[in-house]
């Protein structure tokens, strides 16, 4: 213990230096979502500029803030002033910023979002009153885009490992007393209370015990715990030191998606550090508690979400989930008691451990403690990975933090392939377990994905049950062949071939799925199409009589058409087009075959961005059929 | 045994529960899982090649073609959806001349969609290779496909 402390003495005293620091401090916030809007290439540009210009300047790369629509973002930090964000950099930008705020100490006020601290520095306002972020209430996001995931130093500077140290002092029963009194529930999504699990656990008989970490995190749009994960991968593994504790397992497992290589490159380097700084291996800090944490890769298969089909993966079988009773608390991987905990849950668990349960409790409401992180994403101003409390109206994050839908708001859909689709009658449903599930929706790991009215939510759903049915893992009939038969029913429907029939169908069908299926996956698939049924009703009837889809999107029910009076005739289309469906003599409005049309878009994303015709090709649901 | 095969197995206990992370060894290192493999992860593991196969197959990651030089991978997240992601795919499939999930006769493209990628906010979104590029069209797609011989 005494060896750590003295390590948290140095870290604070390193981090400290960096809070006033005497050297200019650059941050480029390079999670997966960074890089992919170009971090890594804007890291390169900054060191090639330093070199350059013979600055001694330090480069960080921390993680993901969260307004993941300003990626690129770059902070910069001078001696003695607060540390200034830049958002939507890109090497053009990058280049005026340098030099004027880095050469030239004024701080490149048109570029920038906000400033650190809690005043306006030189008309730059505080980043946290950012409409965005001022709504949240950040307890697990605490360090995202703050701190360089890849230094426990900054993890021990800011609190790290206190709620572990904490709990060591504490018996387990009285660390799960402690859940239980902050009232926390599962953040995979069924909410279901994490002292009860780990109670269960921790009085099975058994000589090993497991925790497993599940960042199997398959829900399309959804990456909370991937961003989680890159920008501050001790929170969750301290997480995983206390559920150990907390249930008595030796032996600790993260179950994460492949496809999330940043993530499980700090999450390695991280548990290395771990072991550097004895907080893994046997009699940690002197306690009689012994820890280890191993990564096992998934490898590609949405089921293993759920918590059977997950040990049978890790167990090295097809993840096929089996039916429970014994629940894996009781008998789980290898036989042994088994607790799988959603990476949220335990990136939470450091901090009621550090401030008291009493502490969490001040947040959400009865029954319903704490925050929820969410990805925000679809057709929304502002998309990026959010943090409130529960019992948050979805208005609130919709409009406030949101910033609104760019055109009119349709639908929102939360917890993913497994949740359903809400219409704008619910925008002020507070987004709690009980109140989403009241609506016939779930809240799901976190997912919220807003459409408006240019998506249809015919097309939609059958997006969900597509993914859900190509995923089911086909041990039982009512996911294995419903599914299907869902998804067949929906294809007809959007391609104009429907029956008003196949409404009452897929309703009996989804009934059927939801009572008989084995798994989570199976009782819940059917969601995003009993909601929509229920809520947008109308726009599925239109499909089937009008053969009509209102927001343009199924393709056999719309048409591209040339604007005569907007074509300049110049040609662009015609070049582009792959079936040559587009002719015209140049300078003269062109003329678009419709029996050559795939409907491949090409025409008319190059005419709308092409600033000499722009907007004379558009996209209509096509004339009823007689 | 090849000197890779051996060197892979050095690192993997030989118990059933290893099966995962040598198939995934085994393709990071040669691109694919090879019938010639399995049947030496057969003899070192003690488990049948049905059960490999069962296994491997189960799961979206494992190939057992050799990979083209360079792997297209098209986001059909939700966000992606959404936002067009499955225009893409289309455009795709008919620019290569191939259907999702093969390669290209002359072997420079892979093609296969991808469940998410978690860049939801920067949708929609197509790797290639270990690039992942944000808010596609399917002009700039085609535009970026001659990036890549």
């Amino acid at each position: 213990m005494n060896k750590l402390k003295k390590k948290i003495t140095l870290a604070k005293g390193k981090w400290e230096e960096l809070q006033d620091n005497k050297d200019p401090v650059i941050y480029v916030g390079a999670a997966s979502c960074g890089r992919a809007a170009g971090a890594l290439e804007l890291v390169d540009e900054i060191e090639r500029y330093i070199s350059e210009n013979k600055v001694n300047a330090r480069v960080i790369q921390v993680g993901c803030i969260g307004p993941c629509y300003l990626e690129p973002l770059v902070d910069i930090k001078m001696p003695g002033q607060p540390r200034i964000s830049y958002s939507n950099v890109n090497t053009k930008v990058l280049g005026h910023i340098l030099k004027s705020h880095l050469l030239e100490g004024q701080p490149f006020a048109r570029a920038s979002i906000g400033n650190f601290s809690r005043e306006t520095f030189m008309d730059i306002p505080p980043l946290f009153e950012h409409p965005m972020l001022k709504p949240q209430v950040r307890i697990v996001l605490r360090n995202c885009g703050i701190i360089d995931p890849e230094e426990i130093d900054h993890y021990l500077a800011t609190d790290g490992y206190q709620g572990f140290m904490n709990a060591l002092k504490m018996t387990p029963e009285d660390v799960i007393g402690a859940v239980r009194q902050a009232g926390l529930r599962g953040r995979g999504g069924a909410g279901f209370p994490t002292f009860k699990k780990w109670t269960v656990c921790r009085n099975s008989p058994g000589e090993q015990k497991y925790l497993i970490c599940n960042a199997d995190e398959g829900d399309p749009g959804a990456f909370m715990n991937r961003s989680l994960i890159e920008s501050d991968p001790h929170a969750v593994l301290e997480g995983m030191l206390i559920a150990g504790y907390a249930i008595g397992a030796s032996k600790g497992i993260v179950y994460i998606r492949a496809e999330y290589p940043l993530a499980i490159e700090r999450l390695k380097k991280a548990i290395a550090q771990m072991k550097e700084y004895g907080l893994l291996g046997n009699n940690i800090l002197g306690s009689r508690f012994s820890f280890d944490i191993k990564i096992k890769e998934g490898a590609g298969a949405f089921v293993c979400g759920e918590e059977t089909a997950l040990i049978a993966s890790i167990e090295g079988k097809r993840g096929m989930p089996r039916s429970r009773p014994p629940f894996p608390a009781i008998s789980g991987l290898f036989g042994c008691p088994t607790i799988i905990n959603n990476v949220e849950t335990l990136g939470t668990l450091p901090n009621i451990l550090r401030n008291g349960a009493e502490w969490y409790t001040r947040f959400g409401k009865e029954g319903n403690r704490g925050t929820k992180t969410f990805s925000l994403v679809g057709k929304i101003r502002r998309s990026g990975l959010i943090e409130v409390q529960l019992g948050t109206t979805l208005r609130e994050i919709i409009f406030d933090i949101g910033g609104g839908v760019q055109k009119n708001f349709k639908a929102i859909q939360t917890g993913g392939p497994s949740g359903g689709c809400l219409s704008e009658e619910f925008l002020d449903l507070p987004v709690d377990y009980e109140s989403l599930a009241s609506a016939g929706s779930i809240m799901g790991s976190g997912g919220l994905i807003v459409m408006d009215e240019d998506t249809c939510v015919v097309d939609v759903a059958k997006y969900f049950l597509d993914f859900t049915q190509k995923e089911s893992c086909g041990k039982c009939i009512p996911c294995r062949v419903g599914t299907k038969h869902m998804v067949e029913i929906l294809e007809r429907i959007t391609h104009g071939e429907g029956n008003p029939e196949d409404l009452m169908t897929l309703r009996n069908l989804g009934d059927t799925i939801k009572k008989g299926a084995l798994c989570g996956l199976g009782q819940t698939a059917p969601n995003p199409v009993l909601t929509t049924l229920r809520y947008f009703r109308n726009e599925y009837l239109e499909h089937i009589k009008d053969g009509r889809c209102r927001a343009v999107v199924c393709k056999d029910l719309i048409e591209y058409r040339v604007i005569k009076e907007k074509c300049t005739g110049c040609q662009s289309c015609v070049r582009v087009c792959p079936t040559g469906a587009i002719s015209g003599p140049r300078s003269e409005p062109h003329n678009l075959d419709p029996t050559k049309c795939i409907k491949c878009r090409s025409c008319y994303e190059i005419c709308r961005f092409d600033a000499i015709a722009g907007d004379a090709i558009v996209i209509r649901t096509a004339e009823k059929r007689s | 045994m090849s000197e890779k095969m051996r060197s892979i197995f050095e690192k993997y206990e030989r118990s059933p529960d290893q099966l995962i992370p040598i198939l995934q060894e085994v393709q990071r290192e040669y691109g694919y899982v090879s019938p010639e493999s399995v049947k030496m992860i057969s003899r070192y593991l003690r488990v049948t090649e049905n059960q490999i196969y069962g296994v491997s197959s189960f799961y979206a990651q494992f190939r057992f073609t050799p990979p083209g030089r360079h792997s297209i991978k098209v986001c059909l997240g939700t966000a992606c959806h959404v936002r067009g992601g499955a225009t893409l795919l289309e455009m795709l499939e008919r620019e290569l001349d191939i259907k999702c999930g093969q390669t290209t006769a002359d072997r420079r493209f892979d093609l296969d969609r991808v469940a998410c990628l978690g860049c939801c906010a920067l949708s929609p979104v197509v790797q290639i290779d270990k690039e992942i590029s944000s808010r596609m069209t399917v002009t700039k797609l085609s535009e970026l496909l001659k990036k890549y011989e």
